[in-house]
């Protein structure tokens, strides 16, 4: 059984199947929108807020989706299998690392290739 | 040379979000071999050619990460001798009696700079190899396994007080800079030894205080590492980047996240450092090839994802 996923931010569909985490089936198919971090309810990048549709969730690191996050459909993409279409909207970003200012303004090559927050 | 003070890196606690699944991946992929187990739910694991009893402790928890990360030193003397200087730095300096780690004798935990957990500890029970010490094979294959990690081998963490947590290791607990990463005259990452290897700890400059990048093993090969890499692909693990090779310390490497989100790695090779050595320095023009020496560029995901 295979259900249409909608990353609302970017328009991106595609389809997961129950068994596939909503950012594994995305990523098997080369498709991007969320962000791509440890793939195990961990690190938190891949955070999504779910506008319609149902999904079963796996264990998520509590330093990142709190009860009541989850009570209102947010999730980690990495750890929510469908069980019907869903809608998505994303909260989780890559933070950037060596972030001081003073970094960042004068040091281009300390960031990777431009728009890659949202990508792999 | 001889090794005196602290002797090297003994082990680290990582929370795991699931701890069979943990156990999976630690032992049947990784290769670690499972020691003991505590009242509390511990599971204390080790390599196959390490002798003390253990050098990895899993304990599960609502959120992954780092607990603490522990250092052997030679003698309860200077266990008592860097505790006082620990004080005197400006550490809060816990003393755990023996027994609270099972196998452990009595550690000597502080806080740093940069936010992580350390401890120092004397003394920890003889597990031994499968080899044993007299007369003895290079290796066992009963005891290979996955992977086949030989040893815990180093940590590294991110924070945002750098320059004071290398303070407190070259400082107080005689560590060396084997290697800087510099941004101008900014130290955004540093490499630290305490003994003969490239690095025993590393440390990369972070907004956030006690962020754990990752935990890593030693291999004997570079053929072992793309063996690792057949292993992550097989058994879907994710992967984070590799193989490849880091221009900093060397090493040949691959990393990949545990079922928590923990990232790990396992790598082959770096160089012998000697006391006497001045750090490398590595300017910021030349990071990508620092950090990923074939694509001699950054990757988002290994810079950004931390536990």
């Amino acid at each position: 059984m295979s259900f249409e996923i909608e990353i609302l931010d970017s328009g991106e569909r595609y389809a997961c199947s129950a068994a596939q985490t909503l950012l594994g089936a995305m990523h098997q198919l080369g498709r991007r929108g969320i962000p791509l971090g440890c793939r195990s309810g961990g690190c938190g990048v891949c955070k999504v807020e779910l506008l319609s549709g149902e999904v079963e969730t796996g264990r998520m690191s509590r330093a990142h989706i709190t009860h009541e996050e989850q009570a209102k459909g947010i999730v980690l993409a990495c750890r929510a299998c469908p069980r019907s279409a869903v809608q998505l909207r994303v909260l989780g970003h890559m933070q950037r690392v060596f972030g001081s200012s003073a970094m960042q303004s004068n040091v281009p090559t300390l960031r990777p290739a431009e728009a890659a927050t949202h990508q792999r | 040379m001889s090794l005196t003070g602290v002797l090297r890196p003994g082990h680290v606690s990582i929370r795991v979000l699931d701890l069979p699944a943990a156990l999976t991946h630690y032992v049947d992929r990784l290769g670690l071999i499972e020691s003991d187990r505590d009242e509390q739910g511990r599971v204390y694991l080790k390599g196959w050619d390490e002798r003390d009893w253990f050098s990895v402790v899993l304990r599960e928890a609502d959120a992954p990460g780092m607990d603490y990360m522990g250092f052997k030193v030679d003698s309860p003397a200077t266990l008592d001798r860097l505790a006082g200087r620990l004080r005197e730095f400006g550490c809060k300096v816990e003393r755990i009696p023996a027994g609270e780690l099972k196998h452990c004798g009595e550690r000597v935990r502080f806080d740093s700079p940069t936010g992580h957990s350390f401890e120092l500890y004397a003394q920890k029970d003889y597990l031994g190899t499968a080899m044993g010490l007299q007369n003895p094979d290079p290796w066992h294959e009963e005891c290979l396994k996955g992977m086949q990690v030989q040893r815990f081998d180093h940590c590294l963490l991110y924070g945002d007080d750098l320059d004071g947590t290398v303070k407190l290791f070259t400082e107080v607990l005689g560590f060396h800079i084997s290697e800087n990463v510099m941004d101008g005259e900014l130290r955004i990452g540093c490499f630290l030894t305490c003994g003969m290897k490239a690095h025993d700890l590393a440390i990369i400059r972070h907004p956030e205080k006690n962020r754990f990048h990752h935990a890593s093993f030693m291999l004997g090969t570079w053929e072992d590492v793309l063996r690792a890499a057949d292993i992550i692909g097989r058994f879907k693990i994710p992967l984070d980047i590799g193989p490849t090779r880091h221009g900093i310390t060397r090493g040949r490497t691959i990393y990949f996240f545990d079922p928590s989100g923990n990232r790990n790695e396992v790598f082959s090779g770096d160089y012998t450092y000697y006391p006497d050595y001045e750090p490398i320095r590595w300017t910021a023009d030349s990071l990508g090839g620092a950090i990923f020496y074939h694509d001699q560029a950054l990757n988002e995901r290994f810079l950004t994802v931390v536990t």
